[in-house]
């Protein structure tokens, strides 16, 4: 008969946080700030297709940091708990704060019950109707934080985080936001990124649309860089 | 007796990777929030039904148009019923028959092509949304038995081929392509008799207007179940047109206009 050496919840735990960590730092890391119009994010993404950043709802959106299979798994369960409240309920019924909570118990089932913890971090960014955004920070082990004026996870995180909060301003407008979010991400790698890497996605609170989510394309990144 | 919840095939098509349809996760998680036939057809279920609705391709893409009644029995139910929707940004879908059946296929079909193209990344070909509309009517067989019946018109712009496309459907989901144009409903057959005389090929917007509003005003005049636009009361037939800059619901006045040159045109 085997048995399992006995190992201290402590160690378990920290154990597996490294582990998490060590995943996660492994991977490219994503900006989230409010700007005059509503939530911008920003990630360094060398594959056009392969999106770290996407909609989730009308007012709703997702940025995901480390693997990309598992932060995918969670954007997919996300689209799916949205779309169904929405139909269940009402379209007004589907909130950010809700779905970070569904996240926190989803990621913290994971990280206590199964082999290995998802090597993720995610934001969850919500635009509200006059002003009032929300941004919610979930961490692989189910911790769920909410953040004011901007956030920053994966990689460079730390890095990332110090050379946007030297910068930031409230109000900032999308072209001023998305030349600082990049400047901090060329800061924190410690390289100069070009338009063609940035991924870059807005929850626009003026957009006439019911889905408030927009892809800034290539061209029009390169642009508001250029000038 | 009818059983089980009258719903079409898993839609993914294989054992790995998400699957993008929102109704089979409907009917898997909350099977309750879905209509579900009554467990034994006992003859008529008083509902409101939908009546008239047209569509019709022009120059640069295809025009859809819906009356504003609903009917029960030979009651009118609603004189501003709108039966004709946006079903996405490209395609455009116009129910007749059970109203409230109708508008949950609607909704559940707009949802399908939204979660769709959010789980995916990409919007289903016209195509693919033609097929997928199909197995929800088809679906709908059971209900259709118990005289709930859903016969939709749906079209859009196809972005592939670059060119409007209507599709009509009957009760146990057939589906045909029409090359010019369509119409269903109670007064879809004198409807479909004025888009014959009026309808020619590479219409501008304007006409087509015309010709859509103009089929359906004889339609009124020909069909009791059928609502005559009522300027007076500013009832309007609803219209959406979609091009290749997308769907769009066309505005009062603009059907006003068409309507007082269909009707103030003597012809």
């Amino acid at each position: 008969m085997s048995f399992m050496p006995y190992v201290p919840p402590e160690q378990r735990i920290k154990d597996l946080s490294d582990f998490a960590h060590k995943g996660i730092a492994r991977g490219k890391s994503v900006v989230g700030l409010e700007y005059t119009d509503g939530v911008l994010f920003i990630a360094e993404n060398p594959s056009a297709t392969l999106h770290k950043i996407s909609e989730i709802y009308d007012r709703i959106a997702f940025a995901g940091a480390g693997k990309y299979s598992e932060f995918e798994d969670l954007r997919i369960s996300g689209v799916r708990h949205a779309d169904l409240r929405g139909y269940s309920y009402g379209r007004d019924d589907v909130r950010a704060r809700d779905l970070a909570n569904a996240y926190s118990q989803a990621l913290s089932t994971i990280f206590t019950q199964q082999l290995k913890p998802y090597e993720v971090e995610i934001l969850v960014g919500e635009v509200g109707e006059e002003d009032g955004n929300e941004i919610y920070h979930v961490l692989f082990d189910g911790t769920v934080t909410d953040e004011h004026g901007h956030v920053a996870i994966g990689g460079h995180a730390e890095e990332l985080s110090n050379a946007v909060r030297e910068a930031y301003q409230p109000g900032w407008d999308l072209a001023t936001a998305v030349r600082q979010a990049v400047g901090a991400l060329s800061t924190a790698e410690g390289r100069e990124i070009e338009a063609e890497q940035v991924e870059a996605g807005v929850l626009d609170r003026t957009r006439q649309q019911r889905r408030k989510f927009r892809r800034l394309g290539e061209d029009e990144v390169a642009t508001i860089l250029a000038g | 007796m009818i059983e089980g919840p009258p719903f079409p095939p898993e839609a993914s098509g294989g054992a790995i990777g998400a699957n993008p349809s929102f109704f089979d996760l409907v009917r898997r998680s909350r099977p309750e929030t879905l209509p579900a036939p009554a467990p034994a057809a006992s003859g008529d279920v008083a509902a409101p039904h939908g009546t008239t609705v047209v569509a019709l391709k022009f120059g640069t893409g295809v025009v859809f148009g819906g009356d504003r009644r609903a009917t029960e029995g030979f009651s009118i139910a609603d004189e501003r019923m709108e039966k004709v929707f946006a079903a996405d940004d490209f395609s455009v879908i116009a129910i007749a028959g059970a109203a409230g059946q109708a508008i949950e296929i609607v909704k559940l079909f707009q949802l399908e092509l939204e979660h769709y193209e959010k789980i995916t990344g990409d919007r289903l070909s016209l195509e693919g949304k033609a097929n997928r509309l199909a197995q929800m009517i088809r679906g709908n067989l059971p209900m259709a038995i118990q005289g709930l019946v859903v016969v939709p018109l749906f079209g859009g712009f196809d972005e592939r081929r670059e060119e409007g496309r209507i599709f009509y459907y009957d009760a146990t989901g057939g589906r045909w392509e029409e090359d010019d144009y369509h119409s269903t409903g109670s007064g879809g057959r004198p409807a479909r008799s004025s888009l014959k005389k009026r309808w020619r090929p590479g219409l501008d917007r304007e006409q087509a207007l015309e010709v859509a509003v103009e089929a359906l005003v004889d339609a009124s005049q020909e069909d009791a179940a059928t609502g005559g636009p009522d300027p007076t009361r500013g009832i309007f037939p609803t219209v959406v047109v979609v091009t290749s800059e997308g769907a769009e619901s066309v505005g009062e006045d603009e059907l006003r206009g068409a309507y007082e040159r269909v009707v103030g045109g003597g012809s």
